[in-house]
């Protein structure tokens, strides 16, 4: 340690390299269940082989997080949304509980979404949640990346952790998918990059101290160590558009749920991770 | 003419913009606006961008500050082995000057884009033509003339 501590540079950048290799071959595990963090690419994937969580390339503390449940962050604001699923709100007296027997019920349903619905619109899950809000309990919109929002996505998510990401992306699909991979390649902003700019093309590669990842989405939201709260999907495409000095497109924009869908696609075949830990 | 050294070439320019600033009749030129940049055929650019020498202190600075070059976030280089993290995105930058003389590399840091075509690298000196641009950095460039010629000055001093 004293030798090495003299070359901070050499010492850094080994350790980095050699992090990269065994990122790529550890396992995630969670109570003794095994999460599919690398996988063949879908079919759909032009430009990459491989597809990789995010948890891959985060540093061995922040992956060890993730890995117990005690341990993650991101269970406060779990526990939050159960309490809040219980809690009666708005005009017609109902709780989310009053409707759905537990939590339990929307098993599956984050591995699927975004989806098209039958009126033909690309819905989210923050949407169906503000719909029973503002529909069925006669109570207030959330704001799609506030507190409460962001925990009960957290609790949704949960319930599908484990399960593969199976998004559609034909049939009513398709037209909302090429619309989000248009976004996916288009650059933006003064630094004028796109998503692949960085995260098809680069990932693996450190940017200053960021190790890129493949910005990937099964893990969210994801409580970042950056700000301890949990992060939404919408959120993070608007902090990655800010960082490149691009306007970022508004949360629950058509734009974003499109690039939601696309960016969700590119992870199927990876497990759901909700909710994950990042740095 | 031919064989003459990068370094040397960027003093013997800068020595001719100053000249023609001390013989135009205004006393200080203006510096060249990032729409009347002149690019050779293959992206360099051969006349400083100010009359003013670039200073090479500045320009180290430059190329690590986040707000500013950030050449670190993308490029390794050994010459700043003091600074934890070292980009790899691009290739590194050690010994670049054998590599590139003043015009290309001034040509690189203004707009890489007319060397290396669709590089992530962006455009330092370039002022429009940008998608989706935050309204607070419209109309701007990323590095002023006076910082792009600093720049310069301290990466042609990266020699093997
Ligand atoms: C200048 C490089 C850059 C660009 C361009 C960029 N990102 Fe990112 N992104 C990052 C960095 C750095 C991180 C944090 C480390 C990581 O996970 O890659 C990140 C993280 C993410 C994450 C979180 C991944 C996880 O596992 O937690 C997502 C999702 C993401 N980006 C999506 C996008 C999308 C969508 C776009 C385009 C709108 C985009 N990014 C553009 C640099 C970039
Ligand atoms: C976001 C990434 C990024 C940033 C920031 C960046 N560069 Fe680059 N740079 C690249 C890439 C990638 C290349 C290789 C060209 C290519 O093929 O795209 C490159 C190429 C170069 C080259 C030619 C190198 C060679 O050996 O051929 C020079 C010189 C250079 N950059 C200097 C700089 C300087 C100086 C800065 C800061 C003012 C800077 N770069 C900022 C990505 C970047």
């Amino acid at each position: 340690m004293k030798i090495t501590s003299l070359l901070p540079l050499a010492f850094s950048i080994a350790t980095v390299a050699g992090f990269v290799t065994a990122g790529e071959d550890s396992t995630l595990t969670i109570e003794g269940e095994v999460f599919v963090t690398k996988a063949a690419a879908p079919a759909h994937l032009e430009n990459v082989d491989e597809i990789f969580s995010g948890w891959t390339f985060r540093l061995d503390e922040t992956q060890a997080l993730q890995m117990d449940d005690f341990d993650n962050p991101a269970f406060v604001f779990v526990d939050q949304a159960l309490d809040q699923f219980e809690m009666v709100e708005g005009s017609a007296g109902k709780a989310c509980s009053s409707c759905h027997d537990s939590a339990e019920v929307f098993s599956g349903l984050r591995a699927s979404m975004p989806r098209v619905n039958s009126a033909g619109e690309l819905e989210t899950i923050p949407e169906l949640i503000n719909n029973c809000r503002t529909e069925r309990m006669g109570a207030e919109k959330w704001k799609w990346s506030g507190g409460q929002m962001s925990a009960m996505l957290g609790l949704i998510g949960l319930q599908s952790r484990g399960m593969p990401v199976e998004v559609a992306i034909d049939g009513p699909a398709a037209s909302f998918w090429e619309k989000g991979k248009e976004l996916y390649y288009m650059r933006v902003g003064q630094l004028d990059m796109a998503c692949s700019s960085c995260h098809e093309d680069n990932y693996g590669n450190m940017i200053r101290a960021d190790h890129l990842s493949q910005g990937q989405i099964n893990g969210f939201p994801t409580y970042r160590l950056k700000n301890a709260k949990l992060n939404t999907i919408h959120g993070r495409f608007k902090g990655c558009m800010k960082n490149i000095r691009a306007t970022p497109f508004k949360e629950g924009s058509d734009e974003f749920k499109a690039l939601e869908l696309y960016v969700a696609s590119r992870a199927n075949g990876l497990s759901v991770e909700t909710p994950s830990v990042r740095n | 003419m031919i064989t003459m050294g990068g370094a040397m070439r960027l003093t013997i320019i800068t020595l001719a913009a100053a000249a023609a600033v001390a013989l135009s009749s205004t006393a200080f030129a203006e510096p060249t606006a990032p729409g009347n940049i002149k690019f050779g055929e293959n992206g360099e650019v051969e006349l400083a961008l100010t009359g003013v020498a670039g200073d090479a202190a500045s320009g180290r600075k430059l190329f690590m500050n986040r707000k500013k070059g950030n050449c670190l976030a993308c490029h390794v280089n050994s010459d700043m082995a003091e600074q934890t993290f070292h980009g790899e995105v691009g290739p590194e930058l050690d010994g670049v000057a054998d590599r590139w003389d003043a015009a290309e590399l001034r040509g690189i840091l203004v707009n890489s884009k007319n060397m290396f075509e669709g590089t992530i690298m962006p455009a330092f000196y370039r002022d429009s033509g940008y998608n989706r641009i935050l309204k607070k950095f419209d109309g701007t460039t990323i590095l002023s003339a006076q910082e792009v010629e600093d720049l310069l000055a301290y990466v042609i001093t990266l020699k093997e």
